[in-house]
């Protein structure tokens, strides 16, 4: 069953990545990539990530891509994107980055690491069990986010906020006087 | 007595397989049945009858109504986008149907071969998954008005949108003061935390309720924030181009988000399926058995499901959820509808920041309170109660620029010092 579920959701989520490259408009691409994304969530529920799949829908698909929908229908109406693409160099770039990048996959998944993996993961698995009965599926994450790693997670806050604010100024009219 | 016998997976898959077809069934009715309740409310409201030919009162008149749907010509504008024009009405009511699944509505149920929770699926992130899923609902809205191809479809999907994240972020906010006091995100605990308090949530957290209740009409486009259909500027915006069993769907969906709403209001502030005033009802499994509470020493106090209880919790679970139903009705027909930069006001200039405010305070609160080492009962509650309930004031009264809530005396005063030359009933100024 859950192999069966794994299959279906990584196919959507594969097939729909290839789809937001090939789509015939943004809108499609757009919701090619809400496919994917939904599918990745739904991999992790198969992990037992459930607070993962949860915040990958609630942010990602829920939040970020009807951002970019909004974005997508208020400027792009219309304008034919296909005459910014550029074919020749760049593609033939674009495949050695993806014959590279396959390879590296192929090349850590072979041979006797997927059967540690499967060894180590089933003894992880016991312990994230226990650990989500004891402090529940968002105390798992939060516990070592705000002990361990709050001074990274802090400056993690405080770029995306360095970022918000560029992102302001950038998109402030020159010139407009206040500032 | 307390001892609790698991169920067999094949018990487990047969329940689980009759409770989501019992709550798809009844979340359906109760979402037919509340179209004939708007229109009933609404016409007493602004006293006429209403529909009342159908059936005796009426009753059938959701019926009939879903008939003429079903049989009505579908259309399909010839510049419509025709895969999203189908597809949109499906991705809108996806969302609607699913997200009741984690709520409890009653006390487990025994049965000869174990206990069965009251809840469809008790997934261990509760309230995320519905924030989750009804993060999705704007998709469904949104392609229909692009699809339409129909500039008054188009402004309702842009509004939809826009609407739909601004007030995602203060209903978000307004969980998580809800969060910080049950300690966890399932639905489940929350009920029970409740009853371990001995007071429902909307007294310790009365802002975050007001906040919630807010959003949540936000949030399921209902008036005074169903901008995205406004009919007197936008026609009805997302759905104009809609006909037959498609524009139905829209319906169905929003009255479907309500319901869950107010479901969810009635959970996580008004104590779910608790009774007031009887912790007969109070059930939680703790460590593999039923308790109702913990006594002096900290030992638990063992308690044993009942077929009674379980009614009698389902039953104050309808009458609270019923509650919110009415209200929902209640406020659609008694307030106007903003206009759209006040929408938007409201929910990133005053909400936002205000909740954001709210949850440093409660959580400061709560930090003093286990600092002094105050246990988490009826105490701990009535502070946060007076914490919350000077807040709320003070947020009443300054959001409150006219000061309504000071008493209709003082509006009458202002109108009887106005002056006389105004006084024409249409309220043009006179001829000079």
């Amino acid at each position: 069953m859950t192999d069966i579920l794994f299959i279906l959701f990584a196919v959507v989520a594969v097939g729909g990545a290839v789809g937001v490259v090939i789509g015939r408009s943004p809108v499609a691409s757009l919701l090619f990539m809400v496919a994917t994304l939904a599918s990745v969530a739904g991999i992790y529920v198969l992990f037992e990530a459930h607070f993962l799949a949860a915040i990958q829908v609630l942010v990602y698909a829920g939040a970020i891509m009807v951002l970019f929908l909004f974005v997508i229908m208020l400027l792009n109406l219309g304008h034919d994107y296909r005459a910014d693409l550029r074919y020749g160099s760049w593609s033939l770039l674009s495949l050695v980055v993806v014959g590279l990048t396959a390879g590296v996959l192929m090349q850590g998944f072979s041979g006797d690491v997927g059967a540690d993996l499967l060894e180590d993961g089933a003894a992880a698995a016991a312990a994230i069990d226990a650990a989500v009965i004891e402090k529940g599926a968002v105390g798992v994450i939060a516990d070592p986010l705000f002990t361990d790693y709050v001074v990274a997670f802090e400056l993690m806050g405080l770029l995306l906020l360095v970022a918000i604010v560029a992102a302001v100024v950038l998109a402030k009219p020159r010139g407009s006087g206040e500032g | 007595m307390g001892e609790m016998q698991e169920l067999s997976t094949f018990w487990f898959v047969t329940f689980g397989a009759v409770k989501v077809v019992a709550v798809f069934t009844v979340v359906m009715a109760v979402v037919a049945y509340m179209t004939l309740a708007e229109r009933r409310v609404s016409a007493f409201i602004q006293d006429r009858l209403g529909p009342n030919r159908v059936g005796p009162f009426g009753l059938l008149q959701p019926i009939a109504d879903g008939i003429k749907n079903i049989i009505k010509e579908e259309t399909m504008p010839g510049t419509a986008a025709k895969f999203y024009f189908v597809l949109g009405p499906a991705l809108a009511i996806m969302p609607a149907v699913v997200t009741f699944a984690v709520i409890p509505f009653a006390a487990p149920l025994p049965t000869p071969v174990g206990t069965v929770d009251m809840i469809v699926a008790d997934v261990p992130i509760g309230i995320l998954y519905i924030l989750a899923l009804s993060s999705l609902a704007v998709y469904g809205i949104v392609l229909s008005g692009w699809a339409s191809n129909n500039k008054y479809a188009f402004l309702g999907g842009l509004r939809a949108s826009a609407q739909m994240i601004s007030y995602e972020v203060a209903l978000g906010l307004s969980v998580i003061a809800v969060l910080l006091l049950a300690g966890n995100v399932t639905l489940t605990e929350m009920v029970w935390k409740q009853q371990q308090l001995g007071l429902w949530f909307v007294f310790p957290l009365s802002l975050a309720f007001i906040f919630f209740l807010i959003s949540a009409l936000a949030e399921t486009n209902r008036l005074p924030f169903d901008m995205p259909e406004a009919e007197s500027e936008l026609i009805t915006g997302y759905h104009t181009e809609y006909s037959a069993m498609k524009f139905s769907m829209f319906f169905i969906a929003e009255y479907a988000h309500v319901v869950t709403a107010s479901a969810l209001m009635a959970t996580l502030f008004f104590g779910g399926w608790d009774i007031p005033f009887w912790p007969g009802d109070d059930m939680f499994r703790h460590e593999g058995a039923w308790i109702r509470g913990f006594d002096e020493s900290g030992a638990p106090i063992p308690t044993s499901p009942s077929v009674l209880i379980t009614l009698l919790t389902l039953a104050a679970f309808s009458v609270k959820t019923g509650f919110f139903l009415l209200l929902y009705i209640w406020i659609r027909w008694t307030l106007p509808r903003f206009r759209y930069d006040q929408v938007m006001h409201l929910g990133w200039k005053v909400l936002l920041p205000a909740a954001l405010a709210y949850i440093m305070l409660i959580a400061g609160t709560m930090l003093v309170l286990d600092q002094l080492g105050v246990a988490y009962g009826m105490l701990y509650g009535l502070v946060l109660t007076a914490v919350s309930g000077v807040t709320t004031l003070a947020f009443l009264f300054f959001v409150d620029r006219d000061r309504v809530i000071s008493g209709a005396h003082r509006k009458r005063t202002t109108r009887a010092r106005a002056p006389r030359a105004v006084a024409d009933p249409a309220g043009r100024t006179p001829p000079s």
